[in-house]
């Protein structure tokens, strides 16, 4: 997977190597147990001070989205379902109203955002519906 | 506010470690200071570049960032002050510390009627530790003959060799003043990745003066930066970026004027709008704003260029200084404006 970082965005660096993790996972694109670039690798490539990719590496193992093996790498983690599916509920209608707010202030209509969401959903590797209290 | 450091009675020899088994700082100044005529060019400099970090040393053309270069590197006297490296004091550092520093200065300098090898030739003496084939490789990686005439190479040619000679003795401590000034794009990358690699061996301490924000943003663990001599900021990149914010206040008409405010940086009127820039904003600052009541209140973050820019723009008394401890203990401190 390809990673781009931008030093004219507002985002400090490992946010947005962080972000591109998060959705190269949520795509597909980076499947579960999958290695990561080494440290050294990645900051030879994004031509960035390796403080930087481990900064991102150690937010992204403490919030559970990689692991590190020792003397192997950096991996993908397991998805964990940790939370409560009423807490997950929360989280997801969190996020929604402030995309669908922003629909709102864009001008569209119900359906126009409903098509494209169907769309867009289509890039993304979705999970089997979990049945938990 | 930096605790003011107690003065060691010797130099710690650089090998030694605190007792907390941390290395001394690569380079300390402490109240390092130049004066040309009644003017203060350096004032009271009092930097700290820990051992194994890369620090971005910034600030406009005339801050006084080469002369500060140029004292620590003994081209220059101080006027007060002093200043060590590697742990030893400047005005009386041993042959074999200096060999373990690389210094880069303004414009590469080179003899013109030198061919390369006359260069490495000249060079090589002076460093125990140099290494041939780490110069051949990085002059192969470049494309330089070492038979190449000095006077003939490209400014981004000479700016190559002369990054050459200061990486091949493998040193401890690179001071690289404006090392990119007048390359082009390519080559600026180029160099880039050179100190990449020099950051990947470990225990490496650079310090660089540069004017490309970007390219500070990308390697700088740490950022310094001169305002008329003297030191304002000194802190991580990534907090420094975080600390400064524009607030956009919009009125319904002419706006009112605010009051001195703790970490205000500058601020101006643009019809019904007042534009602030903060060094921290928080709480104490928001009601500040507020009690202005304007129609609408935008707090913007800022990338690395843009928050220079703003805080090295706007009027040069009082700014609002923010020094950070190189412990994780997050100790920060905003000294306000008058």
């Amino acid at each position: 997977m390809d990673f781009r970082i931008s030093t004219s965005s507002r985002r400090p660096i490992y946010r947005q190597l962080a972000d591109q993790i998060r959705e190269g996972i949520a795509r597909g694109r980076l499947g579960s147990g999958q290695r990561l670039p080494s440290v050294r690798e990645l900051s030879r490539t994004l031509v960035v001070n390796p403080n930087t990719v481990a900064r991102c590496y150690t937010e992204l193992e403490r919030e559970g989205v990689l692991n590190t093996r020792q003397g192997l790498g950096v991996f993908v983690a397991e998805p964990k379902a940790e939370l409560t599916k009423s807490a997950r509920k929360q989280k997801l209608t969190e996020t929604l109203d402030r995309f669908l707010t922003e629909a709102v202030h864009l001008g569209f209509s119900s359906d126009e955002v409903l098509a494209a969401v169907s769309e867009r959903a289509e890039r993304f590797q979705w999970n089997s519906p979990v049945s938990r209290a | 506010m930096n605790a003011t450091p107690s003065l060691p009675i010797k130099p710690e020899p650089a090998s030694q470690q605190r007792s907390d088994g941390t290395l001394p700082d690569a380079i300390a100044t402490y109240g390092l200071t130049k004066y040309y005529g009644d003017r203060a060019v350096v004032d009271s400099l009092d930097l700290r570049v820990p051992h194994g970090s890369v620090y971005g040393f910034l600030g406009r053309n005339g801050a006084g960032k080469s002369t500060a270069i140029k004292m620590l590197m003994g081209m220059v006297r101080p006027s007060h002050g002093r200043a060590t490296l590697l742990g030893e004091e400047i005005d009386d550092i041993r042959p074999e510390t200096r060999s373990r520093i690389a210094y880069l200065a303004e414009g590469h300098p080179l003899y013109r009627w030198m061919r390369i090898r006359d260069a490495v030739r000249f060079t090589r003496p002076f460093y125990p530790t140099w290494n041939d084939e780490l110069l051949e490789q990085i002059l192969k990686h470049f494309e330089l003959p070492l038979g190449a005439k000095i006077r003939r190479l490209s400014n981004g040619q000479r700016a190559q060799v002369s990054l050459a000679l200061a990486v091949a003795p493998d040193p401890e401590l690179l001071v690289l003043d404006d090392p990119t000034l007048g390359l082009d794009t390519v080559v600026r990358r180029d160099f880039l990745e050179s100190l990449i690699q020099i950051i990947h061996r470990q225990g490496r301490t650079i310090l660089f003066s540069s004017h490309i924000l970007g390219d500070v943003d990308r390697v700088a663990d740490r950022i310094g930066i001169l305002v008329d001599g003297a030191l304002r900021v000194d802190c991580p990149t990534d907090h420094f970026k975080q600390t400064v914010r524009k607030v956009l206040l919009e009125f319904a008409s002419t706006p009112p004027e605010l009051a001195p405010c703790k970490g205000l940086v500058s601020g101006q009127q643009v019809a019904n709008r007042l534009e602030l820039i903060f060094a921290g904003f928080g709480d104490e600052q928001r009601q500040a704003v507020e009690a202005l009541s304007p129609v609408s209140i935008d707090v913007v973050e800022l990338n690395l260029e843009d928050a220079f820019i703003e805080y090295t723009r706007g009027t040069k008394r009082a700014l609002p200084v923010f020094i950070q401890e190189r412990s994780d203990a997050q100790t920060t401190s905003s000294q306000g404006a008058a």
